[in-house]
């Protein structure tokens, strides 16, 4: 039983951080209908470059949200420079270039940094020994992830609820048109929706990188991850995403430890799996809202 | 009286096929003027190259100020709103959002608080439905919400794309009556598409009749009402 408890605990910790990817992909479908598959990647980056501020000296929480507001002003330099020129072009043209951004931060992280693997420190203020209670050990760091996923969910909602900003920002995603009508540019709440989305993301690789070690890939396998969230919980669901990044961390977790043939290696196909029978199933995801289409 | 829109030559195009011609009309300050015409005459078109949704040419001037080559955001902070055809209210929000919503160019938080309250008091429903979402509204619900919510920005022109499209008559009559009232207590001029002549011709002052993108005839509304060839075509009596 201890065992078990242990297994929810480290699979809640990995699902909290492929759910805060997710809402970082969510942000963007919301607004843009595009997967951007170059969000894992510019999360990497940023976790880089907080990596520098550690490196020249920098505190911890100084580089954290140095590199969160750093990662915001990336993720609306990308929507200004490459997405919002292709308005209006078909959907498949900027999941391409989507595919560049994944390929441009690849290379200028194995140019910059060298693909020698760093260690990435958990934060500082942090305890590394684990509590005990009642024989389940609970890891401080699983904590902190915890308490800054709820507190980003926190103040987004918030953001989105009760902000002028915020509500401007959904009404742009859901119907453009009309909102151009009531004097809200359409473009500039999508620049933000970027920015806001890379910082969400920023925040997922600064907290996974001290879990898995800190190299230019080490966000890829994480982003499908949390494409198997998104799409779980609804593409176009904050609230899903999240949602769905816990049941996939608890469905790898325990499917690994449980099924005997998948073990550690085949967690990934676990993942696939998950978004074959979603999409076959249930298109829209857990609360998603699903597509009702004239023809 | 000095027009608060004056259009003269005013052409449009929907990417390569233009579908205005040179048109000219005007709307005079306080005033009420409509435009009709049949299905394809370039009713929505005109209204679509007045909020820069087209690609337009000629001369486009409100209140002054030349509208060609402005954006729509730009062009509905200058003071210009528009009501569009099957409403365009933003059915996942509630009643109260969407009045916010069409107050978004406004910072007077006092100011739109208010204006909220007095909206609630021309369309009472609407105050009684605040917290509902707007898609779960009936269609007159929803374009009583739709006028409320451009009237949110404070505009000095109102433009109306067939407010009364499948509507029952007497939902119609009523938003007809308050649209009156509005024009008459808030100093909002308006300029009124409409497939509904009889009414839009009672509630204008004066009116356009589009054919195929030109201006076919023009007139004082008493006097279009009267004339025989617009009795027969558009009229129906």
């Amino acid at each position: 039983m201890t065992d078990f408890i242990q297994l929810v605990l480290a699979g809640a910790a990995d699902g909290a951080i492929y759910g805060l990817l997710a809402l970082a992909l969510v942000l963007i479908y919301r607004s843009t209908h595009i997967v951007n598959f170059g969000q894992g990647e510019m999360a990497m980056f940023a976790t880089y470059l907080s990596w520098s501020l550690l490196d020249a000296g920098v505190p911890f929480w100084g580089a954290f949200f140095a590199a969160i507001v750093i990662a915001f002003f990336i993720g609306i330099i990308i929507h200004r420079v490459l997405i919002h020129p292709l308005e209006g072009s078909p959907e498949l043209t900027i999941v391409i270039v989507t595919l560049g951004i994944y390929l441009f931060f690849n290379s200028i992280a194995l140019w910059i940094y060298s693909g020698v693997p760093k260690v990435y420190p958990i934060p500082a203020g942090v305890p590394r020994q684990s509590w005990e209670v009642g024989g389940v050990f609970i890891v401080p760091y699983h904590v902190t992830i915890f308490a800054i996923l709820f507190g980003l969910m926190m103040l987004l909602f918030a953001f989105f609820r009760f902000t002028k900003v915020g509500l401007a920002m959904r009404a742009a995603a859901a119907q453009p048109l009309s909102s151009t009508l009531v004097g809200i540019s359409v473009p500039m709440m999508m620049m933000l929706g970027w920015g806001i989305a890379a910082a969400a993301g920023a925040t997922a690789g600064m907290l996974s990188a001290p879990i898995v070690v800190l190299e230019p890939n080490f966000m890829a396998t994480i982003l499908i991850f949390s494409f198997a969230s998104a799409v779980l919980g609804g593409l176009d669901s904050p609230v899903g995403a999240v949602l769905g990044g816990f049941i996939v961390g608890e469905v790898s977790a325990l499917g690994g430890r449980y099924i005997e043939f998948i073990g550690n290696d085949l967690q990934i196909v676990l993942a696939f799996a998950l978004i074959v029978l979603v999409l076959l199933f249930r298109p829209a995801g857990l609360l998603g809202r699903p597509q009702v289409v004239r023809v | 009286m000095t027009p608060i829109l004056e259009a003269k030559g005013l052409s449009a195009a929907y990417g390569e096929r233009p579908v205005l011609f040179g048109i000219d009309f005007t709307v005079p300050e306080g005033g009420i003027v409509a435009v009709l015409g049949a299905n394809g005459a370039g009713k929505t078109t005109t209204l679509r190259a007045i909020t820069g949704q087209l690609r337009t040419w000629g001369s486009l001037v409100y209140a002054g100020t030349p509208l060609i080559g402005k954006s729509t955001a730009e062009i509905v902070r200058l003071g210009i709103a528009m009501v569009p055809e099957g409403r365009g209210t933003f059915t996942d929000f509630t009643v109260e959002e969407n009045l916010l919503l069409g107050a978004y160019t406004r910072r007077d938080k006092d100011g739109i608080r208010r204006d909220i309250e007095r909206m609630y008091e021309y369309f009472p429903v609407l105050g009684r439905r605040r917290d509902q979402r707007a898609g779960s509204m009936s269609g007159g619900e929803q374009q009583m919400l739709a006028i409320a919510r451009a009237l949110m920005s404070r505009p000095r022109l109102l433009l109306l794309d067939e407010p009364s499209l499948g509507l029952a008559p007497l939902i119609v009559q009523e938003i007809f009556q308050i649209l009156e009232t509005i024009n008459r207590e808030e100093k909002v001029s308006m300029l009124l598409v409409e497939q509904d002549a009889v009414r839009a011709l009672r509630l204008a002052g004066y009116a356009y009749l589009l054919e195929t993108g030109r201006v076919a005839l023009h007139g004082p509304a008493e006097q279009l009402r009267a004339s025989e060839d617009v009795r027969r075509a558009y009229l129906g009596y």
